[in-house]
């Protein structure tokens, strides 16, 4: 019986174990970035390329991090760029904006400025009017984070 | 916030065809929602600009979804194809609903 007892609570340490370690995600997948990806595209696959980010490299201050986005297109009526979804992959919420574009924008290019709380990776996904996604990620180390109180 | 004030910066003439640049920049502290309060303690209630529109003789160029990430006194530089004269509104919306607009005329020869 003692023997028993004492399987069991290795059995239960055990899987006790496996739980906490599925439970807990990494550091770097810490936010709903992907799901929010997947919501934007219908969860088709985005193919690399168009896509263009101007970031810095490193930004001193989180709280305001310039960002230029531009997608290769025509911007004609039949050739367009609908929508371009930003997202950062470590802030408390992923979500940053979506340019919505027309063929009269001329250009699918736009620049804003964000916050981002620490380093990790700024994601642009680009929806074209042909129903195809293509996206590109790019790093940016953050020396203040913008998310402070 | 009825405080917040909006700029653009719209080229007065264009040539037709061209791609022509708009700034545009809102005073607002877009409080993110999560920021917490020092003394309290507590989480500061959301409140940001949501939507930005800019639309060219009543249709839409160019508009925006934005989230918290988007730095307080919001900046946004996008383009337009210069067809025809008529006149710009700028549209912003924050989380009270309340709205913040412009105008602005452009010639195109």
């Amino acid at each position: 019986m003692n023997n028993l007892t004492r399987r069991h609570v290795l059995m239960i340490g055990g899987s006790a174990f496996v739980a906490a370690a599925v439970g807990v995600k990494p550091a770097f997948a810490a936010n709903d970035h992907q799901e929010i990806i997947n919501k934007f595209t219908g969860g088709k696959a985005a193919k690399e390329g168009r896509v263009s980010l101007e970031l810095p490299q490193i930004a001193e201050n989180g709280n305001t991090v310039p960002i230029s986005v531009s997608v290769e297109s025509p911007m004609t009526k039949d050739d367009y760029v609908k929508r371009v979804l930003v997202v950062a992959d470590a802030n408390p919420r992923s979500g940053v904006a979506t340019f919505n574009f027309t063929p009269a924008s001329g250009v699918a290019e736009v620049s804003t400025r964000m916050r981002l709380a620490g380093t990790q990776n700024v994601i642009a996904v680009a929806e074209m009017s042909d129903g195809n996604f293509y996206m590109l990620k790019q790093q940016v180390k953050v020396t203040v984070g913008g998310c402070g109180g | 916030m009825a405080s917040a004030k909006p700029r653009v910066k719209v080229p007065k003439n264009a040539k037709k065809g061209d791609v022509i640049e708009i700034k545009t920049l809102i005073s607002h502290k877009m409080e993110s929602g999560q920021r917490k309060d020092r003394k309290t303690g507590k989480k500061v209630p959301r409140q940001i600009i949501n939507k930005f529109t800019a639309t060219f003789d009543g249709e839409t160029v160019f508009s925006m979804d934005i989230e918290p990430a988007i730095s307080a006194n919001p900046y946004i530089k996008f383009h337009m194809k210069a067809e025809k004269p008529g006149e710009f509104e700028f549209t912003w919306v924050d989380d009270n609903g309340e709205k913040y607009s412009t105008k602005k005329k452009l010639a195109v020869n």
